[in-house]
């Protein structure tokens, strides 16, 4: 087994004093997702996290916003986020360029409890932009690839033209370490992948219970019936994990905006045991 | 060579469990198809005369669109069960089928086995069953689709 130091959640010296970081790199992914490489702006310096962990990206005069990160650090000292362009300030940071400035906060929050799926199946379902927070988790997954049995992603994109990482997926699937499945929601043309929802990636799988462990990253609906349909496949309820992103402000757990019932999403999540939160993510109101 | 069909038959998904006394009575209205890449099972508007089970490759159920490339809604692969427009009035397809991959299936002669149904009715509760929870699994997914989850924010 793992050192318990895997999972540990790192800290910034500073919560609330943002540093300052430049573009090295601004790359589209598809027509509203980008993927922003990022240095320290006073010179390389580390950068540790564990994957599923997030910073607070900031714009003066534009704002601020939580973002996974989304890869391990590809040279030390680089943080590389890839973010949706949706809000004002998502769409700001989508103009940035190599040089620019920006500020950053973190990183915050916990990690997905990767130790846990050792000596097991680890089975990765993600929807949409929801692959980004867990490729840092498949990327360590894949450095220590022994210490696993199956590694299985299950990955929905919206159309083939919105499949993010897609030469990555493409090498993963070369490399026969992760058993990838790629399935959209909708196509035409010459797509001679899959199309239905994600969870039908599931069909024909069956897993051994206490033995599986689930790292689930998509819109909360998705969620939900990812996780009921890995209970169906065998995957124990407490061995499914899922990623929750409501309302993240300051991310240390004062202003109270991702408030979920006794927690805070930025301070005790994002990453969630599944039956922790499936009381509360049924409740309409909340 | 019914035996051996029988046989197979026992082994695909949707019919994993099917009462032994019908599985015989199946293979009687079934055989062996295959359909090379790019070839339609069927299309939109024709008769609806057999279903299938599939055992190997990948099938699009296309809806065709005048003037562009036709719509894919939805992918089935090995395991999978394909039509339930024989069941039910017209008896017409409502989607094209084509084989992304090379395809092989079981066919089975619908109106042969809507016959074997009205004669025992045990046998139709039994297949509908089947269909039906392929109907509602589809259904399922068909509406989670709608909801465009991945376009949504978290």
């Amino acid at each position: 087994m793992a050192s318990s130091l895997d999972s540990r959640a790192f800290v910034p010296a500073q919560p609330m004093l943002p540093r300052p970081f430049r573009v090295l790199e601004n790359r589209k992914e598809n027509h509203d997702t980008f993927s922003l490489r990022l240095g320290c702006a006073d010179g390389p310096k580390p950068f540790d996290f564990s994957p599923g962990q997030f910073n607070m990206l900031y714009l003066p005069g534009v704002g601020e916003a939580a973002i996974s990160i989304s890869a391990l650090a590809p040279r030390p000292g680089c943080v590389l986020h890839t973010v949706r362009a949706v809000g004002a300030l998502t769409k700001a940071l989508k103009t940035l360029k190599a040089g620019d400035a920006l500020g950053l906060r973190g990183p915050f929050g916990n990690g997905w409890p990767l130790e846990e799926a050792e000596d097991g199946d680890a089975v990765f379902v993600a929807g949409g932009i929801g692959l980004a927070p867990l490729r840092p988790a498949l990327q360590r997954v894949l450095e220590r690839r022994r210490r696993y049995k199956r590694v299985i992603l299950l990955y929905g994109a919206r159309s083939p033209a919105e499949i993010i990482y897609s030469r990555e997926l493409r090498r993963w699937r070369q490399s026969g370490a992760v058993e990838a499945h790629v399935t959209v929601d909708r196509c035409a043309g010459d797509w001679k992948g899959r199309v239905g929802v994600v969870t039908n990636l599931l069909e024909g799988m069956y897993f051994q219970s206490g033995k599986s462990t689930a790292f689930v990253c998509g819109h909360e609906i998705m969620m939900r019936f990812s996780a009921a349909e890995l209970e169906r496949r065998g995957v124990a309820a407490e061995r499914i994990h899922v990623c929750l992103e409501r309302n993240m402000k300051c991310a240390v757990g004062f202003c109270g905006h991702c408030q979920f019932g006794p927690e805070f999403i930025c301070r005790d999540g994002p990453v969630f045991h599944y039956p922790r939160v499936r009381g509360r993510l049924a409740v309409r109101a909340l | 060579m019914e035996r051996k069909l029988e046989a197979l038959l026992e082994d695909h998904p949707f019919l994993i469990n099917f009462p032994k006394r019908y599985l015989s009575l199946m293979a009687g209205c079934a055989k062996n198809v295959r359909f090379a890449t790019g070839r339609f099972l069927h299309r939109e508007g024709e008769p609806s005369d057999a279903f299938f089970l599939l055992r190997r490759g990948r099938v699009a159920i296309e809806i065709h669109v005048p003037n562009r490339s036709p719509l894919t809604v939805q992918t089935l692969e090995a395991g999978d069960m394909l039509g339930w427009s024989w069941l039910t009035p017209p008896h017409r397809w409502r989607f094209d089928a084509r084989a992304v991959e090379d395809v092989t299936a079981f066919a089975l002669d619908g109106a042969c086995l809507r016959g074997k149904c009205e004669a025992d009715h045990e046998l139709g509760y039994q297949l509908s069953k089947r269909v039906l929870a392929c109907v509602a699994q589809r259904l399922d997914a068909t509406r989670l689709q709608l909801l465009d989850l991945y376009g949504l924010q978290p």
